[in-house]
């Protein structure tokens, strides 16, 4: 349980809603006013500052996280909305694994698609959506896949190539 | 004792070798802390005032019912700043620290709201009133040179014999060789258009920001995502009156700067109200507030070039436009020295630039990656195609018979400038990777371009590396690693250089408190200035090693020697760290490497001194047109560069890569677009577009010519802003070949190409055909 409180909600004269919620796999609680992001509420009350924020608005995938399976810009979700959900962010992915890194996460390192690294927490959560519902996809439905997540870096071959090369990983696992 | 051998040792190179990225683990999984995710628990929030108008006269501002509401700490304006209000800036010292008594471009704050939350902030600056009258601004090449336009800066900030001081140009530049008029006469065939390239912003995917830490001794400790980190030490030291020593910077990765977090822009806003309120100030900023802070200069250029019968270039006059904006920052350099390869690297009689840089009241413009090279490279390259065309000659059969050879000068004058590298190598590489000559599928073109720029003129960068006495080591480097993977580099001489295992180095930059002093991370400089440092410092080790050495087992120096991670005894060799352990002795203890890697300028250069290497790249692509759309399917996209060596061929990829799409943002869709208030219309990424993973060309090839010709380590140049240098003209050359009709305007949108290939419906919004 990870309790926390916003401290600067009633000043602004909200009411605090209370979440409950699972972040990977731990059972959470933070309370926060209504119009709270689910984003803002895991960087800043549950200190998971592994998820970025870019642009705010649903357009660059910086903030990407899987909730009850899907992936969601978590700038475009309540907190409130929340509510009962399990998430699962890009501190949860490899957590477990030995040098606490995934296969995904792993092969992202040895086809160099990270650069600045600022995009790749919310890649790596789409691109693991991507191949648990797609578990061999095409290149062009890696492209398709993956489009709502912007690299200014422009790794974008190497991602593709990371994304196929877990699906390889994992077809002979 | 270890003996090694030296095919042995060649096999423990990591330089040449795809060696993962430094740090790497820490961003795949969320653990890496960009400057938003460092935790600050006392700190207070900012937000900004700002206008919704770009050009204003401010007659009051109003901070009552703001210090009123809940929460709030402090209302700042320039008022409450040292009088008169500090400016700053790397070229002009023209910048406020908050806007004196005039807007000159939207975003610009005018206010600072203080508290103790970022709601708090946000609501607090809501209350601010602020009296302005709007003014008629600037925001195009056109507006600014018009007579009798608003001027920019006042005349009263210019000096009394700036001959144009009454304008809004800041600063010219001009390069000649030859005489154009006259050989006017012996041209076969003369070209002229003009070419517009577009006001594009960085669009980092971290928008940074700054937080201020006043310190117990009256300092400040500043942390900020900076490529400079040095340059920002000194400027908040400048603003503040206070000492370097009590300037302390932190400079947290930067999540991609690609020039746009050079130059200080709120920093200093932040180090006041850090020192006004005692407590420690945030600013993050959205993604909007990044585009008000950095874009690159925009350009129009008037080109007329004579060419031979045979395709030589006989004269080539270019007239460039650089829109700078409100504030120098590092504009008047990109002009000079985007300008200064305007010409290309070519071999040409009579050549005259004359480039100016064009206040206007838009977000200050600053370094981007090319460095106003590609906004010129664009109209040469795409004049090269138009001479070709006029004389029945392809894109490639131009560029062979003009490009010039290693040694030979494509600048002339008194500080000539010549090919450092085989530039006609990567020519016909891409040429063979796009298949050039080859029969195309209807609807389809190819395009092949060729472009320069010059790497740093002067530079100086120090480094410090320690050898411990387990064989590990530290290097001290105060390169930002903002994703070209400097901290690698590094690893990977100390790796080779010393003999330590790579999973034993640790490199530290970022802090100017303990890191020693590097001009600047810019001009893919780093590889080779920093590298030179880092590497003669690992060679100090050795030096150090092989004295003590000496001195602590009584052989005589002259009967030592020494190799990348061996030293070489009378009986053999010895493993660096196995000597050094002999030479330290019972004491223990380590070795420091101090390296410096300095160039100095060169007095009366337009330049200020010769680039230390040139970055000469060809871009070639195969592009299908989609007639009835105007949409662009890029088939094949080959990029290929002189890079001297492939320190890490994984990272030089990556950056090759990356440039090539950024280069396409800037060809085919990005743009910014203001009202006539000078407002930015398409603020954000909803409506600013960048490639995605769609924007992809169906094969993106890269290539890396190799002569180990380049002044870094074991060859190298610097690499990372040669493919995105003549995209532009690659790509236009394409789409012309597909179309028959050259386009001169950037981007090509899917609009401009049907438009394009409709010419009567031009003047028909909507796109109709007349009827
Ligand atoms: S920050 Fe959520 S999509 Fe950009
Ligand atoms: S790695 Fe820099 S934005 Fe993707």
């Amino acid at each position: 349980m990870i309790p926390t409180e916003d401290q600067s909600a009633d000043e602004v004269g909200a009411d605090l809603v209370v979440v409950t919620c699972s972040v990977n796999g731990e059972s959470a609680r933070v309370s926060v006013p209504p119009h709270r992001t689910l984003m803002d509420a895991l960087r800043n009350e549950l200190g998971l500052t592994g998820t970025k924020t870019c642009c705010a608005e649903g357009e660059c995938g910086a903030c990407t996280v899987i909730v009850d399976g899907a992936t969601v810009n978590s700038c475009l979700m309540l907190a409130a909305e929340a509510e009962g959900c399990d998430i699962l962010t890009v501190e949860g992915l490899g957590a477990g694994e030995p040098g606490g890194l995934c296969d995904l996460q792993e092969s992202f390192l040895e086809a160099g698609a990270v650069q600045c690294g600022f995009c790749i927490p919310g890649q790596v959560m789409a691109a693991e959506y991507l191949l648990r519902t797609n578990p061999d996809p095409s290149v062009d439905e890696i492209r398709e896949g993956m489009s709502g997540n912007l690299c200014r870096c422009a790794g974008y071959q190497r991602i593709v190539a990371a994304v196929e090369l877990t699906a390889r990983k994992r077809a002979t696992r | 004792m270890i003996e090694q051998h030296g095919s042995e040792r060649e096999a423990l190179r990591t330089v040449g070798a795809p060696i993962r990225r430094y740090g790497g683990a820490a961003r795949v999984s969320g653990q890496q802390d960009f400057l938003a995710d460092l935790p600050f628990p006392d700190a207070a929030a900012v937000a900004l005032v700002t206008l919704p108008v770009a050009c204003a006269t401010v007659t009051g501002i109003d901070g009552k019912r703001a210090m009123e509401m809940p929460g709030v700490i402090a209302v700042v304006s320039a008022a409450d700043l040292p009088q008169p209000v500090p400016r700053f800036g790397i070229s002009h010292q023209d910048r406020p620290v908050l806007a004196d008594g005039e807007v000159l471009f939207h975003g610009e704050p005018v206010a600072a709201v203080v508290a103790e939350t970022l709601d708090q902030a946000e609501a607090g600056a809501r209350e601010v009133e602020v009296a302005f009258e709007e003014r008629p601004g600037v925001y195009n090449v056109d507006q600014a040179l018009a007579t009798g336009a608003p001027l920019v800066r006042d005349p009263s900030r210019r000096p009394e014999d700036d001959e144009n001081r009454d304008s809004n140009v800041l600063e010219t530049a001009l390069y000649e060789w030859g005489d154009t008029t006259a050989a006017a006469g012996e041209a076969a065939v003369i070209v002229e258009n003009t070419y517009t390239f577009p006001m594009v912003t960085h669009f980092p995917i971290e928008p940074g920001g700054t937080v201020a830490v006043p310190t117990d001794a009256g300092g400040l400790d500043i942390y900020s995502p900076v490529q400079h980190p040095y340059l920002l030490q000194r400027t908040i030291a400048t603003v503040t009156g206070l000492p370097l020593s009590q300037v302390r910077v932190f400079a947290p990765d930067p999540g991609g700067g690609f020039g746009g977090k050079q130059t200080p822009r709120l920093e200093p806003l932040l180090a006041f109200l850090a020192l006004q309120t005692g407590r420690p100030c945030r600013l993050v900023l959205s993604l909007e507030q990044t585009f008000q802070m950095m874009r690159r200069a925009a350009c129009r250029v008037k080109a007329r070039t004579g060419f031979a019968d045979d395709g030589a270039l006989i004269f080539h006059e270019l007239h460039c436009d650089f829109l700078i904006g409100a504030y120098a920052d590092v504009a008047p350099r990109v002009m000079t020295k985007g300008s200064y390869v305007g010409a290309g690297p070519y071999r040409i009689p009579h050549a005259r630039t004359a480039s100016r840089a064009v206040m206007s009241n838009t977000t200050p413009s600053t370094a981007f990656r090319g460095f106003g090279a590609p906004q010129v490279a664009w109209a040469t390259e795409s004049q090269l195609d138009a001479g070709a065309r006029a004389l029945g000659l392809d894109g490639l059969q131009i560029r062979r018979r003009n490009l010039v050879n290693v040694g030979e000068a494509f600048f002339r004058g008194p500080y000539e400038a010549t090919a450092d590298g085989h530039w006609h190598e990567a020519l016909e590489k891409a040429a063979e990777l796009i298949g050039w000559g080859q029969p195309l599928a209807p609807g389809r073109g190819r395009g092949i371009a060729v472009a320069i720029k010059p790497g740093a003129t002067s530079g100086l960068s120090q480094s410090l590396v320690r050898f411990l006495a387990d064989g590990s080591a530290i290097a001290y480097a105060g390169t930002s690693d903002m994703g070209q993977g400097a901290r690698t580099l590094w690893q990977q001489i100390l790796a080779d250089e010393l003999g330590s295992p790579l999973d034993k180095i640790r490199v530290v930059s970022g802090d100017t408190g303990v890191v020693p002093f590097d001009l600047q991370t810019s001009a893919s400089r780093s590889t080779v200035f920093m590298g030179n440092a880092v590497l003669e410092a690992c060679r100090d080790i050795r030096k150090r090693v092989l004295a003590l050495f000496a001195e602590s087992t009584g052989v005589d120096e002259a009967m030592l020697s020494e190799a990348p991670g061996v030293l070489i005894t009378p009986d053999g060799e010895l493993s660096l760290l196995e000597a050094s352990r002999i030479a330290l002795g019972a004491l223990g203890g380590e070795f420091v490497g101090q390296g410096t890697a300095r160039m100095r300028g060169r007095k009366g250069h337009p330049l200020g001194g010769d680039a230390a290497f040139y970055e000469f790249n060809c871009t070639a692509i195969e592009v299908e047109v989609d007639v009835e759309t105007g949409e662009l399917l890029l088939h094949r996209h080959v990029s290929v560069s002189d890079v001297g060596t492939e320190l890490n061929p994984i990272q030089v990829t990556s950056q090759d890569e990356g440039a090539s799409i950024m280069g396409l943002g800037h060809s085919q869709m990005e743009q910014l677009l203001l009202d006539d208030h000078g407002v930015i219309r398409n603020l954000g990424a909803l409506d600013y577009r960048i490639p995605t993973f769609k924007d992809v060309p169906v094969e993106l090839i890269t290539h890396g010519i190799e002569n180990h010709d380049g002044p870094g380590p074991y060859g190298s140049k610097g690499i990372s802003e040669g493919a995105l240098l003549c995209t532009a003209g690659a790509l236009g050359s394409a789409v012309s070949d597909a179309i028959g009709i050259p386009i001169r305007d950037l981007p090509l949108t899917p609009e401009r190409v049907w438009t394009a290939l409709h010419p009567d419906a031009a003047d028909h919004p909507g796109g109709e055909e007349p009827a």
